[in-house]
């Protein structure tokens, strides 16, 4: 078990392992969103209360909980990174952050667009979900500025981690400001007591999206552990080796 | 037309729908081209290197 993580955390090992996970994480991907897409937007029938604004839930919700999903990741990989000193962790914090600003943008506009013929407004400066997820946005903004900003690796993947594991507090407000204060924003769908509430056409699409876009994020996030993982080792020797190999490995 | 219109929410529903594959093709090109780009650098870095010896 020890030597299998112990192998994983391997730069040179890592590097290839992500280039030979890239193609089964994207293939799946561009299936469940294909599908979930069609039959999101062509199979499930309108909401009896929302009619078919209520489609845009197939981007909106996956763009959502991957915002909080790879916020998460960075903070876990910041705490191994900071408790066990494993390099690749705060490799893969670096990785993930500029993904998780990507579809946390995304879940702010989608749901700004549908909640202007849902609630009338674009925006409500007084919703904890909305205000919650803006500062989400602002916390991946400021990790990559700091990261930026110190020259020393060793020091900046010190200091983002503890950011990172701060900003854990504002995952948790955004995930339960629904239950917590009155908001504008509906409350929990999926994973509410007793099931989720709703019908098995509108369902299995969004749990297709939802899985999906996962697999998407980890094909984006192979590909972008790889790319820091050679920056971060491009003085070492096997970096030298591959690059100077006849095969390569791009 | 009917499928286009969405019941009155086409231009909500395919605006999204059109953000979010402009935003995850854009991650993925840069992504492609971040990696392309770094391995280019130290490929040149690495053969100057290793000519200069």
């Amino acid at each position: 078990m020890w030597k299998f993580f112990h192998q994983l955390a391997s730069p040179p090992h890592f590097y290839r392992l992500a280039a030979t996970l890239m193609p089964w994480l994207a293939v799946p991907a561009l299936l469940l969103i294909a599908y979930g897409t069609y039959a999101g937007l062509f199979l499930a029938s309108p909401d009896y209360q929302q009619g078919d604004a209520f489609r845009i839930i197939y981007v909106h919700v996956p763009s959502a909980y991957l915002s909080m999903m790879a916020y998460m990741f960075m903070a876990i990989s910041g705490a191994i990174g900071l408790i066990w000193r494993l390099k690749l962790a705060h490799a893969v914090g670096a990785a993930a952050a500029p993904l998780g600003a990507a579809f946390t943008f995304l879940a702010l506009v989608t749901g700004s667009i549908w909640g202007r013929p849902m609630w009338g407004t674009w925006w409500e400066w007084g919703d904890p979900r909305l205000t919650s997820e803006l500062i989400l946005l602002f916390l991946y903004f400021g990790y990559m500025a700091l990261r930026s900003s110190i020259d020393d690796t060793a020091k900046a993947d010190k200091a983002c981690a503890v950011l990172a594991l701060v900003g854990v507090v504002n995952v948790v407000v955004v995930h339960y400001s629904v239950e917590w204060w009155s908001s504008l924003h509906q409350g929990q769908t999926l994973m509410k007591k007793g099931g989720p509430g709703m019908d098995a056409d509108m369902l299995y699409p969004l749990l297709a999206m939802i899985l999906g876009f996962t697999f998407l994020f980890g094909a984006l996030l192979a590909r972008r552990i790889r790319t820091e993982v050679l920056y971060r080792e491009r003085r070492t020797r096997w970096v030298r080796e591959m690059i100077l190999s006849p095969e390569g490995g791009r | 037309m009917d499928t286009l219109a969405m019941g009155n929410y086409g231009v909500y529903v395919w605006s999204c729908f059109a953000l979010t594959l402009i935003v995850i093709v854009f991650s993925d090109w840069r992504a492609r081209a971040h990696h392309n780009q770094v391995y280019r650098d130290m490929e040149v870095r690495i053969k100057a290197l290793e000519d200069r010896q």
